[in-house]
């Protein structure tokens, strides 16, 4: 399925190409999946089903005018061609009224390339009974999503590129009472449903420490554990406005007195856009290749930005290949000197959270966020996880618990798989360790 | 296409209890303005058909852009695989439902057609309003836009039930931000709360051009002004916040399916139990909610995505919650009542129960009256930040702009206004609720929810509300 789609999105795209006329440019965006979702609840489906979708977005410059249409393919030839030459002459006529773009670029170093990956799924419904055996008897909720991921790039500047990926995202919770639950996920690009048994059989050991009988915290500030996936949230929101050039240089950045040199970050935070490590495509949509990794924070200090191919030439700088929102696709936080064992001892007492929840800013200038505790979260006391800890919510500045109050940071990191589908599957991911902070905030 | 596609599906439809089919074509225009520079003009033409099947008490969905006979014959095979694995293994019985037998057809009122606008009329009055916005050097960023969407749909069931709706939509939004040293402070046309369904005409009944120099003044006004205070106070809601207040600490905890817990591995659970619905106290007796698909409003339509018809239905009366927000499959699952809600954001992703128009009702104060009211108080408009707990209790909100109330007169404003509180204790302290007058109607196209995740359009009317004793925080120093 993967060559055959990438060839037939080649032989569509060199006839829309072959259509251009004098002076006209074109880029050719393509990206389609075919998932199967099933969704849980109590241990049993609630929905299952397949998705196949394929889109096409067709960009027509002339000079410095341009514009674009994104298309829904039917994956017929004859069909989708007919289609996209009615859509070529509609994009003709709409650009004779629009003016010229000051920020068009196209790569002056076309390059193509191919990141072909193979299928070792098995079928969805041998996964899903798999998952329905080993979940039974508890009270399992979430998604399996798996299948095809497909993103192709072609250009009249002779650029063919190809990403195709196969990947799994089991993304659940094992519930004991009410909102006493545990978060997992099991990703990848093979399935193994050992594992699967090994991480429910994880969960189902620690369920009953949910039953106990949950800690009574007050509003205050508390020594805690982010676990990676807690790390993970906060980085989420920061990517949001933090990192890419167009925030800083416009002055709404939640990083501006980093940038401008007001606040600091502990020594030890570093982050990294790291194509090279991340699961994604290595090109964009709009022909850019980017490179294998961008240091944005190091050593505390910010160094660099996200440059989508417009900021390039609004700023005068270089591109990074960022996405047009300049936000991160694969960030990884360099990781610190705890050992992942040593978490609990070092934290004495205090909050191990497991996982962060709705997280926003209340206080931009500050990088001040709020949010809610969830899933898998506990009172420790004397390096033991004692009882559960109510959802809470926090309201703290990343200056604070990435600043003087980070204590240290995890030796290991984890990967996280986005297993967001707004639209469709993401191939997004991140790499974080976890972080011990003292004195952070929680307000409710 | 939705003759041809309705022809194809009635010959292809499998033998099974219950199959239907929900074609979508829609067609969205987004024009954007940056700071006097047009943005690339993006147009998406999107069009796919999902099939629904159940058989021997499972259900199965499979969605495709390929609208040929082959392409839905390989849809309704792999929706009835999925029906026939489900069988059994689902979380209810789904022989057991009764599906709507719905026909008819519903359109949004148009006055001006989007399309019969030229695309450089468009991009004329964006680049007028962005200059108008650059009202003096520290203004560093302008950013606005135009979302034009249409979007078709055609629903069918093997047994000969039809509906056809069209609905437009369009979200107009503004953004500028002033800057002085560290300090930025951004203003917006009510975020994206002046969303609405119509034509071109929805633009000078908003004074879109107008608003944009107010916008970037109430920017700059805000570079100048203390932060809001923290302490307890009444708390005063325009109606650009009230719909976050609806849409989070009412809308979702009133979701079905929250209820039951399919949302508990994403979106969240619900504080609110079956129990619960027809007895418990949910605010004060000035509190009135509605289901409501008002013309006009931004999630109007005539039937829900499995064929329920929408229409008026009191959800809180006088405080006292009386049903719930879910379609016909929860509404069966939980054995209780409900309203026109199962909704999908597109042709690839099955409907799960959303909220549509969520009302605040009016009540009988002016603003005046209101702020007449308040010994010590703030009045709160524009929300820029939220956040809420996953039963939909503990929540957090942010505001673009704020004035203190003080002996009941509107005082100065204030800067990055916030407040806390619970969603269950909250309602019950809403003291007055403004007139008619006060009374506005927004939406909003950004609400996420589901696995797999969609992000739907909601609707959300409400006079101005008043709330005592709140508590209230600004930012730091």
């Amino acid at each position: 399925m993967t060559l055959e789609t990438r060839d037939s999105f080649y032989a569509l795209a060199d006839e829309l190409l072959g259509r251009r006329r004098e002076g006209e440019e074109m880029r050719l965006s393509f990206q389609g999946e075919e998932s199967d979702f099933v969704r849980f609840n109590n241990a049993a489906i609630r929905q299952p089903g397949s998705v196949r979708q394929l889109h096409l977005s067709m960009e027509l410059i002339r000079g410095k005018r341009h514009c674009r249409a994104h298309v829904v393919l039917s994956g017929d030839r004859a069909l989708d061609g007919s289609r996209l030459r009615d859509v070529l002459e509609r994009l003709r006529v709409d650009l004779g009224s629009l003016p010229e773009d000051p920020y068009l670029i196209l790569p002056d170093d076309p390059r193509s390339t191919e990141q072909v990956g193979e299928d070792r799924l098995p079928k969805a419904e041998e996964a899903v009974e798999e998952i329905l055996d080993a979940a039974s008897g508890t009270d399992f909720v979430g998604i399996f999503a798996s299948g095809g991921l497909f993103k192709g790039f072609a250009s009249s500047l002779g650029q063919k590129s190809w990403f195709s990926s196969h990947p799994f995202n089991l993304d659940f919770s094992i519930y004991a009472h009410e909102d006493k639950a545990l978060k997992e996920s099991l990703a990848g690009l093979e399935w193994n449903g050992a594992t699967l048994r090994e991480r429910l059989g994880w969960a189902r050991e620690k369920l009953p420490i949910l039953d106990r009988p949950p800690k009574d915290i007050s509003p205050g500030g508390y020594r805690v554990f982010l676990a990676p996936a807690a790390m993970e949230e906060i980085l989420n929101v920061l990517s949001y406005n933090g990192f890419g050039l167009r925030s800083h240089r416009s002055k709404t950045t939640s990083l501006l007195r980093l940038l401008e040199n007001e606040a600091a970050l502990s020594p030890e935070v570093t982050l990294t856009e790291s194509t090279k490590r991340g699961l994604g495509p290595s090109f964009d949509d709009s022909g850019f290749v980017c490179p294998d990794e961008v240091r944005l924070i190091e050593g505390g200090k910010l160094t660099g930005a996200l440059v989508s191919p417009r900021s390039a030439v609004e700023y005068d700088v270089p591109t990074n290949a960022a996405s047009s929102g300049e936000h991160p696709r694969s960030l990884e936080m360099a990781p610190g000197d705890i050992a992942k064992d040593d978490v609990l001892e070092k934290l004495g007492e205090g909050i191990l959270i497991g996982n962060l929840w709705y997280l926003n800013y209340s206080d931009l200038k500050n990088c001040r966020m709020t949010g809610m505790t969830r899933f898998g979260t506990f009172w420790v006391e004397g390096g033991q996880i004692v009882a559960p800890a109510p959802a809470m919510r926090f309201d703290e500045s990343v200056y604070r618990m990435l600043g003087d109050n980070l204590e240290g940071l995890t030796r290991e990191q984890e990967l996280i798989m986005d297993p967001s589908t707004y639209s469709a599957r993401s191939t997004n991911s991140a790499r974080v360790p976890g972080a011990i902070v003292r004195d952070f905030t929680l307000t409710l | 296409m939705q003759d041809l596609v309705a022809k194809r599906f009635r010959e292809i439809a499998p033998a099974a209890d219950f199959v239907s089919l929900r074609l979508l074509e829609s067609v969205q225009q987004d024009i954007g303005v940056r700071d006097d520079v047009l943005l690339p003009v993006e147009t998406c033409l999107d069009a796919g058909a999902m099939i629904t099947v159940f058989a021997g008490g499972g259900l199965g969905y499979a969605a495709t852009s390929d609208l040929s006979s082959s392409g839905l014959a390989r849809a309704a095979a792999r929706a009835l695989e999925w029906a026939r694995l489900s069988a059994g293994r689902l979380v209810l019985d789904v022989s057991k439902v009764e599906m709507p037998c719905p026909q008819g057809s519903y359109e949004s009122p148009v006055e001006i057609p989007w399309n019969q606008v030229p695309v450089s009329e468009k991009s004329d009055l964006l680049l007028r309003a962005c200059a108008a916005a650059k009202r003096s050097d520290s203004i560093v960023s302008r950013e606005l836009f135009l979302a034009y969407h249409q979007v078709d749909s055609l629903y069918l069931t093997a047994n000969g039930n039809e509906t056809r709706q069209r609905l437009h939509l369009l979200v107009p939004h503004i953004s500028v931000t002033a800057n002085r040293g560290s300090e930025s402070q951004t203003r917006t046309l009510g975020q994206l709360a002046l969303a609405r369904q119509g034509g071109f005409e929805l633009l000078a009944s908003i004074d879109y051009e107008g608003r944009a120099p107010i916008i970037a003044d109430e920017a700059r006004e805000l570079l100048d002004a203390p932060n809001c205070p923290s302490r307890r106070m009444d708390l005063l809601l325009s109606s650009d916040q009230m719909l976050i207040q609806i849409h989070e600490s009412i809308g979702h905890p009133l979701e079905l399916d929250r209820i039951l817990g399919d949302e508990r591995n994403y979106a969240g659970r619900s504080f609110v139990t079956l129990d619960m619905i027809g007895t418990y106290q949910y605010g004060s007796n000035l509190l009135n909610v509605s289901y409501d698909p008002l013309e006009g409003q931004f999630a109007t339509f005539a039937f829900d995505d499995e064929g329920l018809g929408a229409e008026r239905q009191l959800i809180i009366e006088n405080g006292r919650l009386l049903r719930p927000l879910g379609g016909t499959i929860s509404q069966a699952r939980a054995n209780t009542s409900g309203v026109a809600c199962s909704r999908a954001d597109s042709w690839n992703r099955p409907p799960i129960d959303r909220m549509a128009n969520l009302n605040v009702e009016p009540g009988e104060s002016s603003l005046q009256e209101l702020v007449s009211s308040v010994e010590r108080g703030v009045f709160m408009q524009t929300n820029r930040s939220w956040s809420i707990d996953d039963s939909r209790n503990k929540f957090q909100f942010g505001c673009e702009r704020a004035r203190l109330i003080e002996n009941g007169k509107l005082g100065p404003v204030v800067k990055n206004p916030n407040y806390r509180g619970i969603s269950a204790s909250f309602w019950r302290s809403l003291k007055g609720v403004g007139n008619r007058d006060t009374f506005e109607i927004m939406g909003t196209p950004y609400c996420g929810k589901g696995e797999p995740n969609q992000v739907m359009f909601v609707g959300h009317a409400s006079p101005v509300c008043l709330f005592g004793d709140i508590e209230v925080f600004g930012g730091e120093s």
